[in-house]
């Protein structure tokens, strides 16, 4: 057993687990953050995709004991309790979710790809940034009307703050 | 019916919840002293087992215990049933091999399921699981149906000789013969439909939980219909009786048929909990997903179309063989049979059909309903038939399919179908206009000047939803009726809360449902929450499968919902003097109609309980409930183009433009209607140009059992898609509705093949289309 000390979401955490626990059942088992998801064990659907020390990347990929020290960003920790960050709320208008399993992770990796390419966001640059999340409801068709909305909208916040 | 009600464009209720990370899946459900299982899994596709060794797994780290078959059978849990009966045409019953939730005598298929180990952590259930240990005695496996059916395949049930599970024909053979040997040209195809993983998002999931205390059993777990899962729990598989058992299925992750079904693992979870004396959580990973998730299509074809002088269709004759997979599966009888080839007419006046359908044992997973179940088969062995006989007869694809287009409804097809309404012409006009169809073969030359070859497909499909009128199904063999019940519960101060035995896994049934209810009375949307999904709460219900939530489950909402309108103007009536017939409900108010005197809603529900003052004899309360059984199917219909541009050099084809033009009668929310087509598109378009679930033909291992081999559709697959629609309204359901659920995953897959054989100037192709099969069937031109 190794004692993981983490930031999740803001609040400093630290637990014992297993050398072979994979951060996303930390997350899940250890601290009770259900939000994120497994949807496939092997790095291919996207369903557990956080945000580690900035950047997105597949929780269920990494251990837990990789993790330490670094500052994690669940689902749960993108916008205050009873708001909706941006991309959430362009989810929700324009229809990007429907079982909702693989949300989380599509949202987490959305946010990630605004952030890093925000403004200058194509149908054709999503199709590809999405390439590493399985939806398996929505054909990805308003996932990725979602995504042009809210880097669109975000882009014009950005603005109208200059 | 005001912004929120029936035709309005809203925004789904559901959606924070699983936006913000706090839904509530089955795996996300933990209750104290929960502990850990993991099921020790055969190997082997077929073998005898000689023995079951547990004692070193017992003892390792954090094991509580592990069980096994012998245990199983002891305490008298059942096997596993197929709940449709089939005769074979010559009057005996189908062929049903025992299905044991744990095997212990012979395992069918990689993937069998043999033991179950609890420990304190999933970790430690799996390491304990690979220390039980099972001596086999390997025997011969089969995978493919074909091949089963031949003399000296293995023989995988004793109840089954030869594999056959049953021999079914419906339809008219000799006149279907007749008009063959007559006719001016007659079509022959064979057609495959390959075999498809349905993968939802959410893998399978349970938590079985006793109470020693009230002999009581939980089981959270995902189903598309819970209340069907502890029925069938209850009285076959002898888990324990229904009112000793409650079934909750929490916020699903996705199903497409693959969640309607009971598998062995909840009923060993549950009996394990009773064993073991703790909760007991089981977790599929995704490959646990690919070998032991039932899996859809799988058929072979020989067809054989004729046609008059004037191209109209005379006969079509069919021969099908089905693989069934190791064991039969849940509704697996159904999907070949009644599902299928009662749709071979199509959109088409044909006036003689004889199909012929042959279902196989093999040593794979059980196959059962994957989205469509039977109807997209049934669709694209038509609609590739039709394409073919367009290219041999030489007239275009749109003209033979209008010569033969139903006209006037309603229509008798000639296997059991009562076509209520339709215009099939309107949606192929749609389409084509939306595709510009006429610009077409501009666009080929362009992109042949770039070395580029084009081609075009369309696909004219038909499908029976709103499953199912009751007594019609039970004719034929179903072991259950297909109504849907509904509670409308009005609480004391107005809010209302909807019980249905629908179950949402993902089609928004908690905003559709609300805005029935909304339109109706004119109240909130957020007054009405929903509620589904638990044996506790809704009376009962048939679950959600077969696009009949919005035919079937809302028309129950209808029922109950006139009862409670019915009262509620009883009662308004009587508190404002006036007379029942002269009272109107609308925009959340009660009002004498012609007069400015109105009772708001919540005043009205406040007195049904205060019951201060309530009509003489009246009961207090305004609570209602219906069931509803619909007195016939239901005819989505449409009609699909995809254009397609393939690279010679490498095979891909990339979708130029797909457009869909469909006809689901009445719309509840038009948003929710296109998600349900595009998701059903992406699952088509997977079918037929990516997914494939392949089995080694020797050792019937699955080679395709993880995302790294079996290619879902991405989102850098897949196109933008043009939608429109052009509805009939449903004359069987007072809503008008025919449902959306299936149809993408229906009407695709011809289209697309129908472009690429289109493109590649042959029509040698079979499903999936991958770049390797394109490239190949390129090469065969030159």
């Amino acid at each position: 057993m190794t004692t993981v000390t983490l930031t999740v979401n803001g609040r400093a955490v630290s637990g014992e687990c297993e050398d072979r626990m994979l951060l996303v059942d930390f997350i899940r088992v250890k601290l009770g953050l259900t939000g994120t998801h497994v949807g496939c064990d092997t790095t291919q659907c996207g369903s557990c995709v956080i945000h580690m020390d900035g950047l997105s990347v597949k929780s269920c990929s990494i251990l837990a004991v990789q993790a330490s020290g670094s500052a994690i960003t669940t689902i749960e920790g993108l916008s205050a309790q009873g708001e909706m960050h941006p991309v959430q709320a362009a989810f929700k208008e324009h229809h990007g979710l429907q079982c909702g399993f693989c949300t989380p992770g599509m949202v987490m990796t959305a946010v990630d790809m605004i952030n890093r390419r925000g403004g200058s966001l194509t149908e054709e640059v999503v199709r590809t940034e999405l390439e590493g999340n399985i939806c398996r409801c929505t054909g990805y068709h308003n996932i990725v009307k979602a995504v042009l909305s809210a880097d669109a909208e975000m882009a014009a916040g950005r603005q109208a703050a200059e | 019916m005001g912004v929120e009600g029936i035709g309005a464009r809203v925004a789904r209720k559901e959606d924070k919840r699983f936006l913000t990370g706090k839904g509530r899946y089955t795996d996300d459900m933990s209750v104290p002293g929960m502990k850990y299982a993991c099921f020790v899994r055969s190997p082997h596709a077929h073998a005898k087992i000689l023995s079951i060794d547990v004692s070193a797994a017992k003892v390792m780290p954090g094991v509580i215990d592990v069980l096994d078959g012998h245990q199983l059978q002891a305490d008298g849990i059942g096997n596993l049933i197929c709940g449709w009966m089939i005769h074979s045409k010559d009057g005996s019953p189908m062929k049903m091999g025992a299905w044991r939730p744990l095997a212990y005598e012979t395992v069918r298929y990689v993937g069998d399921a043999i033991a179950i180990v609890v420990a304190d952590s999933s970790g430690q259930a799996r390491d304990a699981a690979e220390a039980v240990v099972i001596e086999f005695d390997e025997l011969p496996a089969v995978t493919e149906a074909l091949t089963a059916l031949e003399g000296g395949s293995p023989q995988i049930h004793p109840e089954a000789p030869g594999n056959l599970i049953f021999d079914w024909q419906i339809g008219e053979a000799d006149a279907t013969d007749k008009a063959i040997a007559s006719a001016a040209h007659v079509t022959e195809i064979e057609i495959r439909n390959n075999r498809l993983s349905p993968n939802p998002m959410e893998p399978r999931a349970t938590l079985g939980i006793y109470d020693a205390s009230e002999d009581h059993y939980t089981c959270y777990t995902t189903s598309q219909n819970p209340h069907v899962a502890r029925l069938v729990m209850s009285a076959f598989y002898n888990v324990a009786p229904e009112n000793k058992l409650r079934v909750i299925a929490p916020d699903v992750g996705g199903g497409f048929g693959s969640k309607i079904y009971i598998y062995p693992e909840e009923i060993v979870c549950l009996w394990a909990s009773k064993k073991t004396g703790v909760p007991v959580k089981w977790t599929s990973d995704r490959t646990e997903a690919f070998l032991t998730d039932a899996h859809g299509r799988d058929h072979v074809s020989q067809v054989k179309m004729a046609f008059d002088a004037n191209n109209r269709i005379t006969a079509l004759k069919v021969d099908t063989v089905a693989n069934l997979g190791a064991y039969m599966s849940l509704f697996s009888s159904a999907v070949p049979t009644y599902l299928y080839a009662t749709l071979l007419s199509g959109q088409y006046a044909i006036p003689a059909i004889h199909a012929n359908v042959r279902t196989v044992y093999t040593n794979t997973v059980p196959v059962d309903a994957y989205r469509g179940a039977g109807r997209p088969e049934a669709t694209y062995l038509l609609e590739r038939t039709m394409e073919t006989a367009a290219r041999e007869l030489g007239v275009s694809p749109a003209e033979l399919r209008r010569v033969n287009f139903i006209r006037s409804f309603p229509y008798q097809t000639p296997v059991i179908m009562n076509y209520d309404a339709g215009d099939y012409e309107a949606s192929l006009n749609a389409a084509m206009q939306a595709a510009d169809w006429a610009g077409f073969e501009t666009r080929r030359a362009a992109a042949a000047a770039k070395g580029m070859k084009r081609g075009i497909g369309m696909s004219c499909y038909i499908e029976a939803c709103g499953i199912a009128p009751s007594a019609a199904v039970g004719s034929l063999g179903a072991g259950v009726g297909l109504w849907e019940s509904a509670e409308v519960r009005v609480n004391a101060v107005g809010t209302i809360e909807v019980l249905t035995g629908s179950h949402s896994h993902g089609q928004g049934h908690e905003t559709t449902f609300a805005q029935l209810v909304a339109g109706r009375l004119g109240v909130p949307l957020d007054s009405i929450n929903i509620v589904h999904g638990d044996t506790d709460k809704v009376q009962m219900g048939m679950g959600t499968y077969g696009s009949r939530s919005g035919a079937v489950g809302m028309s129950a909402v209808v029922k109950a919902l006139d009862k409670v309108e019915a009262k509620a103007k009883k009662i308004a009536a009587h508190l404002m003097e006036a007379d029942e017939q002269d009272i109107v409900i609308e925009n959340g108010e009660l009002k004498i109609a012609g007069t400015d005197k109105t009772l708001p809603w919540f005043q009205v529900a406040l007195a049904a309980y205060t019951a201060h003052n309530l009509p003489a004899g009246m009961e207090p309360g305004l609570k209602e409930t219906a069931f509803y059984d619909p007195s016939n199917f239901t005819f989505p219909a449409g009609c699909y183009i995809a254009e397609v541009e393939i690279d010679p050099e490498t095979g891909k084809t990339e979708i130029v433009q797909f457009v869909a033009a469909d006809d689901f009668g009445n719309i509840i929310n038009p948003m929710i209607v296109e998600g349900q087509v595009h998701g059903g598109l992406a699952q088509g378009i997977g079918q037929a140009l990516l997914e494939n679930v392949q089995y080694d033909r020797d050792t019937g291992q699955l080679l395709t059992a993880s995302f790294m081999d079996y290619a879902m559709p991405r989102a850098d697959d897949l196109p933008s898609f043009t939608l429109s629609h052009q509805n009939t309204p449903c004359p069987g359901n007072p809503l008008g509705i025919k449902g959306c659920g299936e149809a993408g995953a229906i009407g695709s897959p011809p289209a697309l093949i129908n472009a690429i054989t289109d493109a590649i100037g042959h029509n040698r192709m079979t499903m999936p289309a991958t770049p390797m099969k394109v490239w190949h069937a390129l090469q065969a031109t030159h």
